[in-house]
């Protein structure tokens, strides 16, 4: 049985790197991301599993780390926004100006490359049930569902003009 | 941020469980899954763990099977691998109404099965379906029929936790309808929600949202499957319900049994044209 007891050191493989931190079993992973490991791409909004703009994907899902204990992440696999690199995802968020004030977008991109991953094949509804889970205030929800067109090809696409 | 502190542990086998939980006991811990509603929960201080059980490393907690005879579902199996795997159909349709798809990722049947928020929606399928409902205890493990355990909640001891649902093979194609209404927004928790299953001709029903519990009733169910017509046996089942309709911000009593009548009209008029 593994047990942590008051504040301990913790392996977690954020990025595919092994980083070691001082946790409490109470802290939020959001928080160990951004206050212990400078990754700052998780974003707080509601802190209430709401709004999603904190997603990160544990072992290819994509979970909002307002709602994981650090301790529980341990021996899995963590991808933040700053583990993508030059993915589909990212070029067609820029392509096709997904993006207003940029607040959602890392939690976005984060369930969108776990949608890819997980099903190329999805189609318009998979895609609306995934990305239903994060909320855009700045109102561009018709560039991202361009954007997410673009690179799941069983997505219709209502108007596919990249803006350069 | 939980603004205080409590002790993680992850047993690896349901002994070390109930083992830790008897330990602990006089000090508040919690048994843990999914998390979401704990941690929620703790953030905002209506809770106060001083310890909190992980049952995620538990093999019995977290596996889906189907045998000749059964499904059976892990208590700590997320919602998503529950509707992925679509072995019950039934099941995995209420689930895709629940939370949203992260959250789905998280949220385990167990957990929302027991949780306290009123809804409680993966329940429904279970209580239509009669299930199985394995419980660990401090004296080792029952079975019982979810029904039993079922008064509005899951009625279970201090340090009782689940373990598995058990579910008859015959239920998992039956013919079944699912309704969720929400006030505004796709993704909420439910005005009402109405499951229904046909089994040997009779239907079977389900509700949550209506009242402040999640409930079968049988009274229902011979009202339902009256030969009147679908305006009078949803009236009927107005009148029948086991508690006085939930009055708040997200829809008026009055107004949740005016949604609940057209829905019941909507579903049986629905069911006779198949």
């Amino acid at each position: 049985m593994i047990e942590y007891k008051g504040k301990s050191v913790v392996e977690l493989n954020v990025n595919n790197e092994i980083r070691s931190v001082a946790v409490r079993p109470s802290d939020l992973l959001i928080d160990v991301l951004r206050n212990q490991l400078g990754l700052t791409g998780a974003k707080p909004g509601c802190l209430n599993g709401d709004c999603g703009a904190c997603t990160v994907i544990i072992d290819n899902l994509p979970v909002k780390s307002c709602l994981v204990l650090a301790v529980e992440t341990a021996g899995h696999k963590i991808l933040t926004v700053e583990g993508l690199k030059n993915t589909p995802e990212q070029d067609a968020f820029v392509n096709f100006s997904a993006f207003q004030c940029g607040y959602c977008t890392s939690g976005f991109l984060m369930v969108c490359h776990a949608l890819r991953i997980m099903h190329p094949d999805a189609d318009e509804y998979v895609m609306e049930e995934w990305l239903e889970s994060n909320i855009c205030r700045c109102t561009s929800y018709s560039e991202i569902r361009n954007a997410v067109s673009s690179f799941l090809p069983n997505v219709h696409n209502p108007s596919s003009k990249v803006i350069k | 941020m939980i603004p205080f502190d409590f002790d993680y542990y992850r047993p690896e086998t349901l002994h070390e469980a109930v083992h830790i939980y008897q330990e602990l006991k006089s000090a508040n811990p919690f048994y843990y899954s999914g998390g979401s509603e704990i941690i929620s929960m703790s953030r905002l201080g209506s809770i106060c763990p001083s310890a909190v059980i992980d049952l995620k490393a538990i093999p019995e907690c977290t596996c889906m099977d189907i045998t000749s005879k059964s499904l059976i579902i892990g208590s700590a199996v997320s919602l998503t691998r529950i509707a992925e795997s679509n072995l019950f159909p039934f099941l995995s349709t209420t689930i895709k109404r629940i939370a949203d798809h992260t959250n789905q990722c998280r949220i385990t049947i167990g957990g929302n099965v027991c949780g306290t928020i009123i809804y409680r929606e993966s329940v429904i399928p279970l209580l239509i379906s009669e299930c199985d409902v394995v419980v660990q205890t401090a004296n080792g493990l029952k079975n019982r029929k979810i029904n039993e355990l079922w008064n509005g909640r899951m009625i279970l001891e201090q340090g009782d936790f689940i373990v598995q649902f058990i579910i008859d093979r015959e239920y998992l194609f039956l013919p079944y309808f699912h309704i969720k209404k929400v006030k505004n927004e796709k993704i909420d928790y439910p005005l009402i929600t109405i499951g229904m299953l046909k089994k040997d001709g009779l239907l079977r029903a389900a509700f949550s949202g209506i009242c402040e519990f999640p409930f079968r009733s049988l009274k229902i169910e011979k009202i339902l499957n009256e030969k009147e017509s679908p305006d009078s046996v949803a009236q009927k089942i107005c009148n029948a319900l086991p508690a006085p309709p939930i009055n708040n911000i997200d829809g008026s009593d009055g107004y949740r049994l005016f949604v609940l009548k057209n829905t019941i009209v909507e579903m049986l008029k629905k069911i006779g044209e198949i």
